[in-house]
């Protein structure tokens, strides 16, 4: 084998390799280098973002005009379930493991993960239940087709009576994803604690590092109920056994107690770890510090508590009892508080601050717009009779989609302009980063306001035709899903341009602090590798000028081209 | 891979974060058993008739014995680790060896349990949340003797257990972990029998 003399540690020297995509057969191969497995994530997670993207498309497309005229009413069944399985297990969860693998060795001066091997298995588990899920398309029966929830008894009705169903394989993909995950949070919760840079006390970690380690601690605690949901729930598909079959004395509210649990969470999985974006972003671009460091840290594992006792919310209309409607209510809106504080401390960051609207601080803004419009819409949904009359409409959708595009997603772009220039050794085109800001900002709310008033009018969701008093709103959120569609033109277009030839980067151009600043950009494969530096102040000392670590100008040498 | 340098504890093969990942793990693992428990109280506090046709209930005397071999087993892991602990690695391996007879005798014990069952997975929710709850110890148990099997002959490496070792701790871990989940299902299974 060629490759076996291939070893990347080779590439272990104190001169970093000038430009990234030298090599480029690393990011192919079973590599143990967290920043290739970082990349590795990021790349194959827009791959299935473009997929989602073109089901939400087609969606859209049929969905312009009242009647069911593009596509069959059971392949748009098949189309949403998809969408939003391979949006959440497939793009989102891998893009950020990939910004976790990044980010945190670097972030707190450790060489790699704690566990490089397994952190290899975990992101080449990802290709392999995306080829499971996306071949389910091939079945006679078509792919699971039940919701991304897969409630029984709709999803355990396997008609056709394969072995091999969609829905069959939809769970084995769920549940391999599932693995994958558990092996990325023990890794990530395992190297944040045990190996940070001497000096660097937990209240001296970014803000970032506390949201991951935050959502990776929720992803260990609920992730295994909703396995041990789908284990049950395969059991009853393919072997007949009848823990959620009514008839067999069986409880399906069951099963979304058990999904529940999990995949509630889930959304702080995705969206803490953005609000750890939000504050590094706003913080350095704003040349601020962190308003409230202790708090918007602490905050973050106030919502972990929270947001593991709020998961019947999102089934108030199953035959929940009356006081546990009562209970969860209050719980989901004591989570505000939290995330309220931390609103608070990103606005009193920015105020008064030498803001530098390039792109990475854009997207940070554009997202915080949006969470603060998907967080009025949650409150008004935690509210019981609210969510009773609006629960199945688009109005629920529509707050999803606020949350996860407009304020996960965006964060995420924000975070790939800003760390690109570190992690590929080039600098973004900014005028190709602001046109996609301005698409995807605007497509974003083009496309996912007009669901709130759709779903007030009681048009409800997963449907592919419906009454033409619902034409209007409909058209223009599916002329805005096409914008949303193009916005991702120039995304690519810059990314894969200025990594082969865009300007070299300086090793820190935004003037940023932090540890992955004080690298070569890109850095080395075991980053400080002997040279750990001693971290002798807190994380965001901008204005202060007093040096993050020992001995600062020795790693604040100049950029490795110039050398 | 290994790193020679001097600093060993910054380079990410030191040994000591095993242990940190395995326990941050088991946490992990012990939720899917907690969903699997709740799931069986509230099926069964729920049902109507919980017990399916010509099924009296279990019998537990068996499986008592069956809980007594594995809680003494933690006993004997205990002993194994403490001559690991002494350099004794003949008394670690004497103790080891038990601690794996005692496992094996509790796997064919389940296996002798269920063979001789009136009643599927099929049988209701009473059917598959029994063999659904002790297949999976069972399959846990099972992973626990193999893990013990591959330290045995990790054993015979010379001098790779000299300092004590993580993976023996981890195992032992494992092993505890799995009897207190016995011990909570013998509780829920055998001996809450009526509702």
């Amino acid at each position: 084998m060629t490759l076996a003399s291939y070893d990347p540690r080779v590439l272990k020297s104190n001169a970093p390799v000038p430009g990234a995509p030298d090599n480029w057969k690393r990011f192919f191969s079973f590599n143990t280098d967290a920043k290739v497995i970082g990349i590795q994530y990021i790349t194959v997670a827009i791959f299935f973002l473009l997929i989602g993207g073109l089901l939400a498309m087609i969606m859209r497309g049929e969905l312009i005009t009242p009647e069911n005229d593009l596509v069959d009413r059971t392949v748009y069944n098949g189309l949403y379930t998809m969408h939003g399985t391979i949006m959440l297990f497939m793009f989102i969860f891998p893009v950020l493991n990939g910004l976790n693998n990044l980010l945190i060795p670097t972030m707190i001066g450790a060489p790699d993960m704690a566990f490089p091997k397994l952190n290899a298995v975990a992101f080449w588990l990802v290709p392999i239940f995306g080829v499971i899920l996306i071949s389910s398309f091939l079945l006679p029966g078509g792919p699971a087709n039940s919701g991304w929830w897969s409630y029984p008894p709709v999803s355990t009705q396997n008609p056709l009576g394969n072995f091999v169903s969609g829905e069959g394989m939809w769970l084995t993909a769920v549940a391999l994803s599932g693995v994958s995950s558990i092996m990325g949070a023990v890794n990530f919760v395992t190297t944040i604690i045990r190996m940070r840079a001497p000096g660097m006390t937990f209240f001296r970690m970014p803000i970032f590092i506390w949201t991951v380690w935050a959502a990776q601690t929720l992803q260990l605690i609920g992730l295994p109920a909703l396995t041990g949901g789908a284990i049950m729930l395969l059991f009853d598909l393919v072997v007949g056994t009848s823990f959620f079959q009514p008839e067999g004395g069986g409880d399906p509210v069951l099963y979304q107690h058990f999904f529940w649990f999990y995949s509630h969470p889930a959304v702080y999985v995705i969206i803490l770890p953005v609000f750890g974006i939000f504050s590094e972003l706003f913080s350095c671009h704003s040349r601020k510090p962190v308003f409230g460091y202790k708090f918007v840290a602490l905050a973050s594992f106030a919502i972990v508590f929270l947001g593991l006792i709020v998961w019947v919310h999102h089934f108030f209309p199953s035959g929940v009892p009356e006081w546990m409607r009562n209970l969860f209510m209050v719980t989901t809106m004591l989570i505000s508080v939290p995330t309220g504080v931390k609103v608070f401390a990103w606005l009193a960051t920015i105020w008064g601050g030498k803001l530098r609207l390039n792109t990475p601080m854009l997207f940070s803004l554009g997202g915080l717009f949006n969470f603060v419009f998907a967080g009025v819409t949650g409150i008004m949904l935690a509210t019981v009779p609210i969510d009773i009359h609006v629960n199945n409409t688009y109005f629920v959708v529509g707050h999803f989609h606020y949350v996860i595009y407009g304020a996960a997603v965006m964060g995420i772009y924000g975070a790939i302009y800003h760390w690109f220039p570190k992690f590929t050794g080039r600098m973004y085109y900014e005028g190709l980063g602001k046109l996609h800001f301005f698409l995807t900002f605007i497509g974003t709310n083009l496309n996912f306001f007009p669901m709130h008033p759709l779903g007030l009018m009681g048009m409800p969701r997963r449907v592919s035709s419906y009454d033409p008093e619902f034409t209007f709103w409909n058209v223009v959120a599916s002329l805005g899903s096409f914008l949303l569609g193009v916005s991702i033109i120039p995304f690519l277009l810059n990314m894969i341009s200025s990594w082969v030839r865009g300007p070299q980067a300086p090793q820190n151009p935004w003037n940023a602090i932090g540890l992955e600043w004080l690298l070569p950009s890109p850095p080395p494969a075991e980053n400080f590798e002997e040279n750990v530096p001693t971290v002798i102040s807190g994380p965001y000392g901008y204005g202060t000028g007093k040096p993050l670590v020992e001995n600062q100008a020795a790693y604040e040498t100049q950029s490795p081209l110039e050398a | 891979m290994e790193s020679t340098t001097a600093n060993n504890e910054s380079h990410g093969m030191h040994a000591s974060h095993n242990l940190t990942g395995f326990i941050i793990f088991l946490c992990s693992e012990s939720v899917i058993f907690i969903a699997f428990f709740s799931g069986f109280a509230l099926l069964k506090l729920n049902a109507l008739d919980w017990l399916p046709n010509g099924v009296e209930g279990l019998e537990w005397q068996t499986p008592l014995i069956n809980t007594f071999v594995l809680v003494s087993s933690s006993g004997t892991i205990y002993l194994a680790e403490r001559q690991m602990a002494r350099q004794n690695i003949w008394g670690f391996r004497g103790w080891w060896l038990a601690t794996m007879a005692l496992g094996g005798y509790f796997l064919w014990g389940q296996a002798v349990e269920w063979s001789g069952l009136q009643f599927g997975f099929t049988s209701g929710t009473f059917g598959g949340t029994f063999y659904l709850l002790t297949g999976f110890h069972g399959l846990h148990v099972l992973t626990g003797v193999l893990l013990m099997l591959l330290m045995l002959v990790k054993s015979f490496i010379p001098n790779n257990y000299k300092g004590g070792e993580q993976g023996i701790q981890a195992t032992s871990l494992f092993w505890h972990f799995v009897d207190v989940i016995w011990i909570i299902l013998f509780l829920l299974i055998y001996v809450w029998q009526r509702s």
